[in-house]
C-alpha cells in the first residue's frame, strides 16, 4: 500500500529513502514511548507520569496542570497538543488499531468520533462514577454512554447553538437590529425553521445579500434535532433513505430556500466562505459557542455581528469534546482521577476563560465567570448567558450509529450539488443520494 | 574458481599441500571480494526496499483478501470480494477517469513547457545560475502552501482569476462546479510545482550534448529551431523518456492538491475531481473504514501503474530503435549513463 499512497510524486529511490527515514523515526519513537510507559510502575503511590493528549485548545494551561501535581505530588502531568482534530484522530485510531501502544493515558475525543469508537467499548476504561452524577447536562453524558451503560468519556465543552447575525445588514433591509427583537422576529421561544426561512425571504426581498452561508451547514443544524435521523436506534440498522420522510422534509425545506436565493452557496471552511465574511455574502448563520472565534477571525474590520438568543426548532448542539482513558494504559485509575479533576466545573470555568470552550458542566455554566462573560466583537453580547440558556434548551442527544456520517455525507453531497456546484436540480440530486446511500455497506 | 582449479592440480604431488591451500584461500577471498563486494555495498538499498517496499506490498495483498476494518482489525478471509466491491463501485471508475484526465492535463504540458524552458536556459544568459535556480523555486515551496495560494486563485466566487475574468467582461469559470475546469485547476498546481524541476533535468542533459554538433549544424546553415529539433531533442531522448516515466508515475498518484482543493478534500459533492489515491484514502480513513477494500484499490492502482509502465517501456523501445543507426548507437550510450 505504501507504494501507492505516496502523497507526492518523487522518484522511486528518493521515496524509499524518505520512507526508510520515517520508519526509523517511528521505530525510535515507539521505543521511547515504551520506555516511558514502563517507567511509571504500578505501585499505588509511586511516582507516575500521566500523558494528556488534546487538540486545538482545550484551555488546559500549564498552571492548571501544575496545580494538580501540587495536590498529587506523585503525579507529573504531561500535556501533548495536536494542531488539528484530524491529526489527533488519525493518530489515535492508528494507535488503537495497533493495540494501544503509544497512546496517552488520557485521550481527548470529539463528539463526532463517538459513533465509531462506541463500536469498540472494550478499548476504553468504563468511567461511570455515581459521585459525578449531575455534573454535566444530561444529554452530554448520554452521548458518551453505550447501550450497555458504559461511560467512555467525561464531557469537557459543548457547542450549544444560537443565531449569529449582521445587525448592519439587517438595518439596511429594514429588519430590527436589537438582539431581543431579532430573537422575536425569528419566533422567540417557540421559533421554528419555517419562521427562520420566512424571515430570510423578507430579508432577501430588500437586500442583495444572502440569508445564510451554506445549505449543508444549515442542514446539519436541522438534522441534529431529529432524535434518530438515519438509523433505527433499536437495531442500529440504517433506515431506507428513500422512505425517510423526516430527512426528505428537511431537504425540501432547504432546497426550496436555495431556490429563493436565501443561500450564499458557500462551502463552510472553504476559501470562498472565508472570503465571504469580508464581502457581506450572508447575513445570518447557525452559531455554536465555538463559532464566535472563527467569525471574529474571518471578519476582521467588519462591524455589526451580533448574537440572538434564539434557535429554530428548540435547542441544538454542534460539536464538543470528551476525555477518555484508553483501556491499554497502565495507570488507568490515576488517569481517570485526573480526567475527573480536569472536567470539574472549577477547571472547566478556567478553561472557558482561557480558551472560550463553553463548559458542559451545569455548575460551571451557572458560575459568575461564565454568566457575566460578554464578547466585545459581537456588540458586547452576553455570550455566557445566551449560550447557557441555549444549552438548557437542548432536549437530548440524537442517536448516531455506525452509518450515521456515511449517510449524512451523501445527503450533504446532494445539497452541495444543488447549493454550490449547481450541477443538478433538487429532485435528481436526492435520487442520486438515495442510490448512493443504498450502495454503502 | 574455474581458474583456480587447474592451478591447484598443477603442482599436484610436488608442492606441499598446506602452502597451496593457504594461497588458494587468500585468492578465493580476493575473488569473493571482487565478485561479492559490489553486491554487498548496494545491498542496504535493497534490504531497505524489502522492508519498506516489498513487505508492505505483500502485506497489502494479504489485507486485501480479508475483511479488515481500521479499528476492528483483521476479519474473515473473503477471497476477492474486496476487489469485486471496488470494481463495482462507480466512484472508483470515476476516480480513474479523473486521474487519467488530470494526468493528461498535467504531464503533457509539463514536459513540453519544461523542455522549452530548458532550451532557453541553455542559451548564453547573463548570471545563468540565478535563472536556473529561479525555475527551481516553485519546487521548494511546500505542496500545502502551493494549494493554499492556488485555492485563493481558483475560488469560485471571490477568486483572483474569476475577478480578473469579470473585469475584462468574461464570465466566471466554475472551478469547483465544472469537471474539466477543476481538472485544469489541479493540473495547474501540479505543473507549477514540477515544471522547474523537470526543466533542470532537461537542462543537465542538454549541456551534455557535444557542442561540435551545433557548430557543424551552423556551418550547414541550420537555424535555432532546426538545431533544437534535429540535434537537441534526439540527443536528450533518454532523458525525455526518464522524465515522462517519472511524471507518469507521479501523475497517477496526485493527492495533496486534491485534498486541499476544497474544504472537504474528497473531490467535491459529485466526486468530480477525486483521484484514485484520494478514493483509496477515503475508503480506508473515511466513513467506510475498510482497510481491506483500500488495499484492493492499492493493488489495482499498482497493477495499473505496472501496465502503464510497460506501455511506456514498449513505446520507449520503439523510439530508441527508430532513429538512424549511428545516432541510436550514441544514444544507447547516453541511456546507459543516465
Amino acid at each position: 500500500m505504501l507504494s501507492s499512497t505516496r502523497p507526492t510524486r518523487r522518484t522511486a529511490a528518493r521515496t524509499l529513502q524518505a520512507t526508510a527515514g520515517v520508519a526509523a523515526v517511528a521505530l525510535a519513537l515507539t521505543a521511547c514511548g515504551a520506555a516511558e510507559g514502563s517507567e511509571g510502575g504500578s505501585e499505588e503511590d509511586g511516582p507516575i507520569t500521566l500523558k494528556v493528549a488534546t487538540f486545538n485548545d482545550f484551555g488546559y494551561t500549564e498552571e492548571m496542570l501544575a496545580e494538580y501535581t501540587e495536590e498529587h505530588p506523585n503525579v507529573t502531568v504531561e500535556h501533548v497538543k495536536a494542531a488539528t482534530t484530524d491529526d489527533a484522530r488519525s493518530n489515535m485510531t492508528t494507535k488503537l488499531a495497533a493495540g494501544g501502544e503509544g497512546l496517552a493515558d488520557i485521550e481527548a475525543i470529539e463528539v463526532d468520533w463517538l459513533p465509531e469508537l462506541m463500536q469498540y467499548p472494550d478499548l476504553f476504561t468504563d468511567m461511570a462514577d455515581p459521585e459525578l452524577d449531575g455534573r454535566w447536562v444530561d444529554w452530554k453524558v448520554q452521548q458518551a454512554t453505550t447501550p450497555e451503560g458504559k461511560v467512555i468519556g467525561y464531557g469537557t465543552d459543548i457547542g450549544p447553538e444560537a443565531i449569529c447575525y449582521r445587525a448592519d445588514l439587517f438595518e439596511k433591509a429594514g429588519l430590527p437590529t436589537d438582539r431581543k427583537e431579532v430573537a422575536e422576529l425569528l419566533g422567540g421561544d417557540s421559533a421554528t425553521w419555517e419562521d427562520y426561512f420566512a424571515a430570510g425571504r423578507e430579508f432577501v426581498k430588500e437586500s442583495d445579500v444572502a440569508w445564510y452561508d451554506s445549505a449543508a451547514g444549515t442542514f446539519q443544524g436541522m438534522v441534529n434535532q431529529l432524535p434518530a435521523a438515519f438509523e433505527d436506534p433499536e437495531s442500529g440498522e440504517p433506515k431506507d433513505l428513500g422512505e425517510n420522510t423526516e430527512v426528505k422534509g428537511i431537504y425540501d425545506e432547504i432546497t426550496a430556500s436555495v431556490d429563493d436565493e436565501l443561500s450564499a452557496g458557500l462551502e463552510q471552511w472553504g476559501d470562498d466562505w472565508v472570503a465571504g465574511f469580508q464581502n457581506d455574502a450572508f447575513a445570518t448563520m447557525l452559531c455554536p459557542a465555538w463559532m464566535t472565534g472563527p467569525i471574529e477571525q474571518n471578519s476582521g474590520g467588519i462591524e455589526g455581528w451580533d448574537i440572538a438568543d434564539v434557535f429554530p426548532g428548540g435547542g441544538g448542539n454542534w460539536g464538543g469534546s470528551f476525555l477518555t482513558v484508553p483501556a491499554s494504559g497502565e495507570n488507568a485509575e490515576a488517569a481517570k482521577e485526573l480526567a475527573a479533576w480536569l472536567t470539574d466545573p472549577a477547571q472547566q470555568t478556567k478553561a472557558f476563560e482561557s480558551a472560550g470552550t463553553f463548559p458542559s458542566q451545569l455548575e460551571a455554566q451557572d458560575s459568575e465567570a461564565v454568566q457575566s462573560f460578554t464578547n466585545p466583537f459581537f456588540n458586547d453580547a452576553p455570550v455566557g448567558e445566551i449560550f447557557s440558556t441555549r444549552a438548557q434548551n437542548i432536549d437530548g442527544a440524537p442517536y448516531k450509529g455506525a452509518n450515521y456520517f456515511a449517510i449524512r455525507d451523501e445527503v450533504t453531497n446532494a445539497l452541495n450539488r444543488v447549493d454550490i456546484t449547481k450541477s443538478t436540480d433538487a429532485e435528481e440530486s436526492w435520487t442520486e443520494a438515495v442510490e448512493k446511500a443504498a450502495a454503502l455497506g | 574458481m574455474a581458474v583456480l582449479t587447474p592451478q591447484r592440480s598443477a603442482p599436484g604431488s610436488g608442492a606441499p599441500q598446506r602452502e597451496s591451500r593457504r594461497l588458494g584461500f587468500s585468492q578465493r577471498l580476493g575473488r569473493w571480494d571482487v565478485k561479492l563486494s559490489p553486491y554487498l555495498y548496494i545491498s542496504p538499498f535493497f534490504i531497505l526496499f524489502a522492508i519498506t517496499g516489498l513487505f508492505p506490498l505483500g502485506y497489502t495483498a494479504f489485507v486485501s483478501v480479508h475483511e479488515w476494518s481500521l479499528l476492528g482489525g483483521q476479519g474473515d478471509f473473503i477471497g476477492l470480494q474486496n476487489f469485486a466491491d471496488v470494481l463495482a463501485h462507480p466512484t472508483f471508475w470515476k476516480s480513474l477517469v479523473n486521474t487519467l484526465s488530470i494526468f493528461v492535463f498535467s504531464s503533457i504540458p509539463q514536459v513540453i513547457i519544461a523542455i522549452t524552458i530548458a532550451a532557453l536556459l541553455d542559451q548564453n544568459l547573463r548570471s545563468a545560475t540565478f535563472w536556473r535556480m529561479g525555475v527551481l523555486i516553485p519546487y521548494v515551496v511546500a505542496p500545502v502552501a502551493v494549494s493554499l495560494i492556488f485555492g485563493r486563485l481558483f475560488a469560485d466566487q471571490y477568486g483572483l482569476i474569476n475577478s480578473v475574468l469579470n473585469t475584462i467582461g468574461l464570465d466566471s469559470i466554475a472551478w469547483h462546479g465544472d469537471r474539466i475546469a477543476s481538472h485544469v485547476a489541479i493540473a495547474t498546481m501540479v505543473n507549477y510545482r514540477w515544471m522547474g524541476y523537470n526543466a533542470l533535468i532537461f537542462l543537465a542533459a542538454m549541456q551534455a550534448v557535444p557542442r561540435d554538433l551545433y557548430e557543424a549544424a551552423v556551418i550547414d546553415g541550420a537555424g535555432r529551431v532546426r538545431q533544437f529539433f534535429s540535434i537537441t531533442v534526439p540527443q536528450i531522448r533518454a532523458t525525455i523518456i526518464f522524465v515522462v516515466i517519472t511524471s507518469t508515475i507521479g501523475g497517477l498518484q496526485i493527492f495533496d492538491e486534491v485534498r486541499l482543493f476544497d474544504a472537504t478534500g474528497l473531490g467535491g459533492p459529485d466526486r468530480n475531481w477525486m483521484t484514485t489515491v484520494v478514493f483509496l484514502y477515503d475508503t480506508a480513513w473515511g466513513n467506510q473504514h475498510s482497510l481491506g477494500r483500500a488495499s484492493a484499490v492499492a493493488w489495482l492502482l499498482f497493477l495499473l501503474i505496472v501496465v502503464i509502465g510497460l506501455v511506456n517501456f514498449l513505446v520507449t523501445q520503439r523510439i530508441s530503435s527508430a532513429g538512424p543507426t549511428k545516432k541510436s548507437k550514441r544514444k544507447s550510450n547516453t541511456g546507459g549513463n543516465s
